[in-house]
């Protein structure tokens, strides 16, 4: 520790789950992850884990809701179609509140889509995806640095709100090399793992029963409401962003992920010309930081939103600047990433309007 | 003279009444998984996974953890946590619909990686918790909701066999079918279930046991027909026996 070492993104990304203590790994192959996966099934039974490829992403995340509830620190990581697969067992760890880490190293879509990074399953991400009044938690790392740290602090996130934690990444943050250093996580305090996992039943004298069905409607709105209130609390105390030079931004951008990076490029390049841009750099995007956006300077003219979608974040940056000033978007789509003069141009074009 | 108690409730079985409907012998199932895991003593180390389907209040009648898995997936759920805990005896209980339909690739592939789990497999012919449907396991010329002139090869395909099915693999230790439908058979299913539980215990990999059951309510029968329809309509077409069994 405390050295840089140059990794691939995808398996710095695995890496660091193992650095954070997670043994368990269940995944099925689909590009651009597939490092992830080879990377754990070469590390995991050299620190004594388990790596085991499933049948399908329906297996991988079932496999994940056993492992959870055995207490352990378990994950799989999948891109966009594996993703919707897992939906439905995303949306059962969800409901009974369960611990684990996803990764998603996002595609082009819709349905096969293509093999490049995108970030058109925003909505996925941070809406839901399965069925049911569930969240994720979501953590947008925007530089491989950025990822390794958040994967630090994932397992410890799931474990204390009891809940899936998503690392939303893109097919550039996988397959980049960059260095990275691998520090452990800021300290925080965990539930005993013993707490309600399966397998403790003799030392907890009590059994452990691990579930979502709950017939009775006020029971099941009891339990919604309990949900309600651990994503509240998240959203109090998780919320994460960066402000890049805001305070006197006349033009704000909004981009997170790979996207932020380029943008930040666009941001300096505006500045050299003497435009006052600046940007919100979303870090979860569930809870999504809308205090940055309902706070701006009464300086700001303009928000332009920047995705990798055909404009999905941008609801929520919508939301947070609640009209004051205007929103736009612009995107590139389908494996195509914008560049920073696409970006710098965007911002000049609404200087003219 | 002294009394001696000869029939009793398995300490593992919770002292409650079942949902189930009148002659329905879900819960004799139920009374067998947990007759063996009394004898085995392996109360506090077992981990049951239920499905969907009417057995999914299973962990409401035996009393050890228990996941309550979505549909179909229970051997996925059981695969990981017996591979992070060898320790735990882990059965997942599982219906035809569950199982041999939305399920049979997990349970298949749990078969042929030869996890080293147990599954109770209730054939009962129909989709029971939802009203009757159609389910793999449905006989030509059954009736059922979902077919109501009753089930057609060229349209529907023919039912499955899980257990031969599942024996083709190399990996399973122990496939056996059995049925509760009448007293004699009660006793050879109960052999089985344990034999199964043994298997796991022993480390000889997957092992399941296909358990023929009545669903009076959905097939339209007074209980005892169904039993003696399960006889003579089932029996013939899903053979009683041991398909695998560990070497
Ligand atoms: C994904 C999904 N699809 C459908 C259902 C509805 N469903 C609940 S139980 C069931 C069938 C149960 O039949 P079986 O497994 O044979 O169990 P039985 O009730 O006969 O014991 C179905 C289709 C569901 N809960 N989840
Ligand atoms: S519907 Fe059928 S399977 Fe379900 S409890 Fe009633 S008899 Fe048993
Ligand atoms: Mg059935």
């Amino acid at each position: 520790m405390g050295e840089k070492v140059l990794m691939k993104g995808n398996e710095a990304l695995a890496e660091a789950a193992i650095q954070a203590g997670c043994r368990y790994f269940f995944g099925y192959p689909i590009t651009p992850q597939n490092e992830i996966p080879e990377y754990m099934s070469r590390r995991l039974p050299e620190v004594g884990g388990v790596y085991l490829q499933a049948e399908s992403e329906v297996a991988s995340i079932n496999m994940v809701f056993g492992g959870a509830g055995t207490g352990e620190r378990v994950m799989t990581s999948s891109s966009s179609p594996g993703i919707s697969l897992m939906s439905e067992g995303i949306s059962y760890i969800a409901g009974a509140e369960l611990p684990c880490v996803i990764m998603n190293i996002v595609r082009g879509g819709p349905g096969l889509g293509g093999i490049l990074p995108a970030q058109s399953d925003y909505f996925q991400a941070t809406r839901g995806g399965g069925h049911g009044d569930y969240r994720l938690l979501v953590l947008a790392p925007s530089t491989l640095q950025e990822a390794v740290d958040l994967t630090m602090e994932a397992f410890d996130l799931a474990e204390i709100y009891r809940n899936p934690v998503m690392i939303l990444g893109d097919g550039f943050m996988g397959q980049m090399m960059e260095a990275v250093e691998f520090k452990p996580a800021p300290e925080r305090k965990l539930p005993d793992k013993r707490d309600r996992a399966v397998g403790y039943r003799a030392r907890r004298g009590k059994r452990a029963l691990v579930k979502s069905l709950y017939l009775d409607p006020a029971a099941l709105e009891a339990h919604n409401m309990k949900l309600k209130a651990k994503y509240d609390l998240m959203a109090d105390r998780e919320t994460r962003h960066e402000s890049y030079l805001v305070d006197d931004a006349e033009y704000v951008v909004a981009a997170y992920g790979t996207t932020a990076r380029i943008a930040r490029s666009a941001v300096r390049l505006l500045r050299d010309e003497g435009i006052a841009a600046g940007m919100v750099r979303p870090i979860t995007v569930f809870p999504f930081p809308y205090a940055p956006f309902q706070n701006l300077g009464s300086q700001v003219k303009e928000v332009l939103a920047v995705e990798m979608s055909c404009g999905q974040m941008i609801d929520d940056v919508r939301i947070g600047v609640a009209g004051k000033v205007p929103v736009s978007f612009f995107g590139r789509v389908g494996g195509v990433a914008p560049t920073v003069d696409e970006i710098a141009e965007a911002v000049r074009r609404l200087r003219k309007s | 003279m002294k009394e001696v108690r000869i029939f009793e409730r398995p300490r593992s079985m919770a002292d409650v009444t079942t949902h189930y409907c009148p002659g329905c012998t879900h819960g004799i199932a139920h009374r067998l998984v947990a007759e063996v895991i009394d004898e085995l003593g392996i109360q506090e180390t077992t981990v049951g996974v239920a499905p969907v389907g009417c057995a999914v209040f299973i962990y409401n009648y035996i009393d050890t953890d228990m996941y309550e898995a979505a549909h179909g997936r229970g051997p996925a759920v059981a695969t990981a946590c017996k591979r992070i805990r060898p320790d735990l005896t882990v059965f997942t209980y599982q219906g035809d619909g569950d199982l041999a339909s939305i399920g049979l690739a997990e349970v298949a592939h749990a078969a042929n990686r030869g996890e080293n789990i147990t599954v109770i497999f209730i054939n009962n012919a129909i989709y029971g918790m939802t009203g009757g449907q159609m389910a793999p396991t449905t006989l030509l010329g059954q009736k059922a909701t979902t077919c109501p002139l009753g089930r057609e090869a060229k349209v529907n395909g023919y039912p499955m066999r899980v257990a031969e099915m599942l024996a083709t693999l190399a990996a399973p230790g122990y496939i056996a079918r059995v049925s509760v439908a009448k007293p004699k058979f009660i006793l050879e299913a109960k052999k089985a279930v344990r034999k199964a539980f043994e298997t796991q215990i022993a480390g000889k990999g997957f092992s399941l046991v296909e358990i023929l059951s009545t669903c009076p309510t959905n097939w339209g029968m007074l209980p005892v027909e169904a039993t003696d329809w399960l006889v003579e309509k089932m029996i013939p077409f899903y053979p009683l026996g041991e398909f695998k069994v560990p070497e």
